[in-house]
């Protein structure tokens, strides 16, 4: 069942690369009619002052989520297990940024 | 007409061409028919009020007589404005606007490349700039009429009727009056006619795209260069510059 309409555009959801080398992080979505037009809308909408250095757009039907219900299951099991952590090693002096 | 004055002239009718078209464009801003689409139709109207800017404060400070870009903006009748006459129809249908802009940012693209290699270092510099934010703009009315064109029977007839409608305003943006006969010869500027091949390449290209017929060149109307207007520019100065007029040198 769909509720949208076949005249509206599709939901795009936009990546923005900020600087070269960096992630592409999500900042929000958008309608627009095919690929091209996302990118040119994106370019708009989100890099009017300079956040921008690279834009994907992502067909926002395309991306598949875990389920807010799945939240016990998946990820709890992972909050009691310390030794995943790479906590028990001596770390060497001058390592920075860990 | 000594080369100041033909540049006084020039600098003017670039910022005349841009903030009448930037106001023009501007008039969709609350109204275009998607959220996206508005906020990028603002943003070329503010590239081009922008440009308006550097054009009208350089043409102040050739004339020398103490006009800041305000006075030239919002204290000149519409005789005084030597825009093109297309710059000032009105926007019509969203069709009317992409085919205008579209019409218009094939012919600026190529005048602003040109600019920027230009002896005076003032146009150059503002060509420089404002040619980026205009190929921006040719390349989105370009997508927007072979969206038209090749999209829908209502959006192909909408299209060619704009295109059959604003086809007669083409000619004038290549007739060089005396001032730019003069920058030309200097090396200002480029003649205009030297512009009319990659305009005529460019359209052929998009409308072939678009599925388009080119209208048959015929009657070309003209007289914004030399300050002689539709009747839409004068309702359109009467509603931008009233605020100006009414409380003159106002300030918030």
């Amino acid at each position: 069942m769909s509720t949208t309409n076949e005249k509206d555009w599709p939901l795009w959801e936009i990546f923005l690369q900020s600087k070269k080398g960096l992630d592409h992080k999500h900042v929000g979505s958008l309608h627009a009619a095919d690929a091209r037009m996302a990118v040119e809308n994106a370019r708009d909408v989100y890099t009017r002052r300079g956040e921008g250095n690279s834009i994907w757009a992502v067909r926002a039907s395309d991306i598949h989520a875990s389920r807010p219900e799945d939240q016990g299951e998946f990820f709890d099991p992972a909050d009691d297990k310390v030794y995943r952590h790479p906590t028990f090693y001596p770390m060497p002096e001058g390592v920075k940024y860990i | 007409m000594n080369q100041q004055e033909a540049l006084f002239r020039f600098a003017l009718r670039m910022g005349d061409n841009a903030l009448v078209l930037g106001h023009r464009i501007s008039e969709w801003c609350g109204h275009a028919p998607a959220l996206e689409e508005d906020i990028a139709q603002t943003n070329i109207a503010l590239d081009l009020i922008g440009q308006a800017r550097n054009y009208l404060t350089y043409a102040g400070e050739v004339e020398g007589k103490g006009r800041k870009e305000d006075d030239l903006a919002y204290l000149r009748d519409s005789r005084e404005y030597i825009n093109a006459l297309i710059t000032e129809q009105p926007k019509g249908d969203f069709a009317h606007t992409i085919v205008r802009s579209f019409l218009w940012d094939a012919f600026h693209r190529p005048l602003l490349n040109a600019l920027a290699n230009s002896s005076d270092e003032r146009l150059k510099g503002i060509a420089e700039k404002a040619v980026k934010e205009v190929a921006y703009h040719l390349r989105h009315s370009s997508e927007w009429l072979i969206r038209f064109g090749d999209g829908t029977e209502e959006s192909h007839r909408r299209a060619q009727t704009a295109l059959d409608e604003l086809w007669r305003f083409t000619g004038e943006l290549f007739e060089a009056d005396e001032a730019e006969q003069i920058l030309a010869k200097e090396g200002v500027i480029p003649p205009l006619e030297s512009l009319k091949a990659e305009w005529n390449a460019t359209v052929d290209r998009v409308l072939a795209e678009a599925t388009l017929k080119r209208p048959s060149e015929g009657w070309m109307a003209s007289g914004g260069k030399k300050g002689v207007h539709t009747e839409h520019l004068s309702l359109m100065l009467a509603e931008m510059q009233t605020l100006q007029r009414s409380y003159p040198g106002v300030e918030w």
